[in-house]
């Protein structure tokens, strides 16, 4: 890997989303909206749901948003060519894996400052613990989504696929994730196999900056650190500078 | 992941007078065996012609030249070291037939990321551009060119890495002739500043301009000379028909 080359790759990223108004927008509004929706469900409900839904959410779209952006863009790269050509030049694969990371980091960033921001200040969302360990959590979501795209990504041979593969990996985990059961309370078949799950750890890192003042993460934070970097590693064995 | 990379000055000298040597490639495609068993060698600094029908294995042996394509067997050779290996990245550039460009950014946009890739500077992008005539349109998104803007633009991604052979899987496809002969000026040029030019064509009036010609077919080199002694060999008055004269000999 090389710095020039990694960063040069996240800012080429970064200009392809500047060219793209309408997809910064959707990015950006769509969790509002729907924070917005879910807070106007349960506006009439006597016990305070949109506070442990509301925060466990804030969670799932950065994860669900940067896995639908990066498998879709990674597969363009390959079946542009673009992939190819960049296989001929000094470009390592960790160079295109990171430079991804970095650049829809940096987007996730901002999409978690805007959501956060709106579901506490105009959804009336309250939670306990700071604000910038909710934020932290919402950008290792968004790079877990990131890693994850890269490596579905890999399977994919068409943008069919790689669209079907939204609901294949991502439906699952959000069942499981302990949004709509707690987790502890599925069957111990299902709950083993939640513990494994990325998208459970994010979920729970982000119920516990809604009720505690001081939030213990740290195991949450490490799981998902973990998945990241496997799912980065085992994306950039999927892409072969040879091909048939 | 680049170990060798930045090793080898960028137009700096070579030990080597063949540029590209090439023996026994063999490469499967699928159920096809494409190439079966070719070999060729190709002088330092010659502009070269690379022409066959379409599906003779053209775009396959350059993609094997790049070390792009899984090759089956036999050895390339290429600057003195072998075809893909990291130190090579930076001084062969290949232009792949369809464009691969990124349409959502400008010409500028996209010759500028090639060249931080390649660790070009800022002059050489504007000089590519200026190369390939597109100089009016650098700031137009990619998406909204025309076939022939787009083929060149391709082309000045290639450019900007200022490389020692260029691999071109034909350039000048669905360019106009005043396009054409500027590109061929350009590519002569460029063999006569020491680099090694392999450009694939199907115009067969283009291999007037070249030093040397390879005629490919089904996967094997049907001829490897100079235009003149081609011509000599066949006794044919311009490249179509002798390359039709091969054909037609080599299918009886
Ligand atoms: N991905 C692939 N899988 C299987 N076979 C392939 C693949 N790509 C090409 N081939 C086959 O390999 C042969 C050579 O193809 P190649 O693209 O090298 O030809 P070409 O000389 O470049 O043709 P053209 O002038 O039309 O570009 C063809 O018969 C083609 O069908
Ligand atoms: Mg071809």
């Amino acid at each position: 890997m090389n710095p020039r080359i990694t960063l040069a790759t996240a800012g080429r990223i970064l200009s392809q989303l500047r060219h793209d108004h309408r997809t910064v927008a959707l990015m950006l509004l769509v969790p509002c909206v729907l924070l917005g929706l879910l807070a106007w469900i349960f506006a009439d409900s006597p016990t305070p749901v949109f506070d442990s839904i509301g925060a466990s959410l804030l969670g799932v779209f950065p994860f669900v948003i940067m896995f639908i952006v990066t498998s879709v863009s990674t597969l363009r790269e390959r079946t542009g060519g673009t992939l190819e050509r960049l296989m001929t030049t000094p470009l390592g694969k960790g160079d295109l894996m990171v430079g991804y990371a970095l650049a829809f980091g940096l987007v996730a960033i901002v999409q978690s400052i805007v959501a956060t921001a709106f579901a506490i200040y105009v959804c009336g969302l309250d939670i306990s613990g700071p604000v910038w360990i909710l934020t932290a959590i919402a950008l290792l979501d968004a790079l877990l989504g990131t890693a994850l795209g890269l490596l579905a990504s890999g399977f994919a041979r068409t943008e069919f696929q790689a669209v079907q593969f939204m609901p294949a990996f991502v439906l699952p985990q959000f069942l499981l994730c302990g949004l709509l059961v707690a987790r502890d309370q599925m069957p111990s078949v299902l709950s083993t196999i939640s513990d494994w799950l990325p998208l459970s750890y994010a979920v729970d890192a982000m119920k516990e900056v809604t009720v505690n003042a001081s939030p213990e993460v740290t195991k949450d934070f490490l799981v998902m650190v973990a998945w990241i970097i496997v799912s980065l590693v085992l994306g950039s064995l999927t892409l072969r500078r040879r091909t048939a | 992941m680049n170990k060798a990379a930045g090793r080898h000055a960028v137009g700096g000298p070579t030990s080597t007078d063949e540029a590209i040597v090439v023996e026994h490639l063999r490469v499967q495609r699928g159920k096809r065996l494409v190439l079966p068993d070719l070999s060729v060698r190709c002088p330092t600094g010659q502009l070269i012609g690379l022409l066959g029908p379409s599906g003779g294995g053209k775009s396959t042996f350059m993609r094997s030249l790049v070390g792009v394509q899984v090759v089956a067997g036999g050895t390339i050779t290429i600057l003195g070291e072998p075809a893909g290996s990291a130190g090579l990245r930076r001084r062969v550039g290949y232009l792949t037939q369809a464009p691969s460009l990124y349409e959502d950014l400008t010409v500028r946009e996209n010759v500028a990321y090639f060249a931080r890739v390649l660790g070009s500077t800022e002059a050489d992008v504007t000089r590519s551009i200026a190369d390939v005539d597109l100089t009016d349109h650098a700031e137009a998104l990619i998406v909204n060119l025309s076939g022939g803007q787009k083929t060149r633009a391709n082309l000045a991604c290639t450019l900007v890495g200022n490389p020692e052979v260029l691999i071109l899987d034909e350039p000048t496809v669905g360019l106009d002739p005043v396009l054409r002969r500027d590109l061929w000026n350009l590519f002569r040029r460029l063999s006569q500043e020491g680099r090694t030019v392999l450009v694939s064509s199907h115009v067969m009036d283009e291999a007037t301009r070249c030093d040397r010609l390879l005629l490919i077919r089904s996967g094997q080199i049907l001829s490897d000379s100079t235009l003149p002694e081609l011509l000599a060999r066949t006794g044919t008055e311009d490249a179509e028909s002798a390359f039709l004269a091969l054909i037609d000999g080599s299918a009886a």
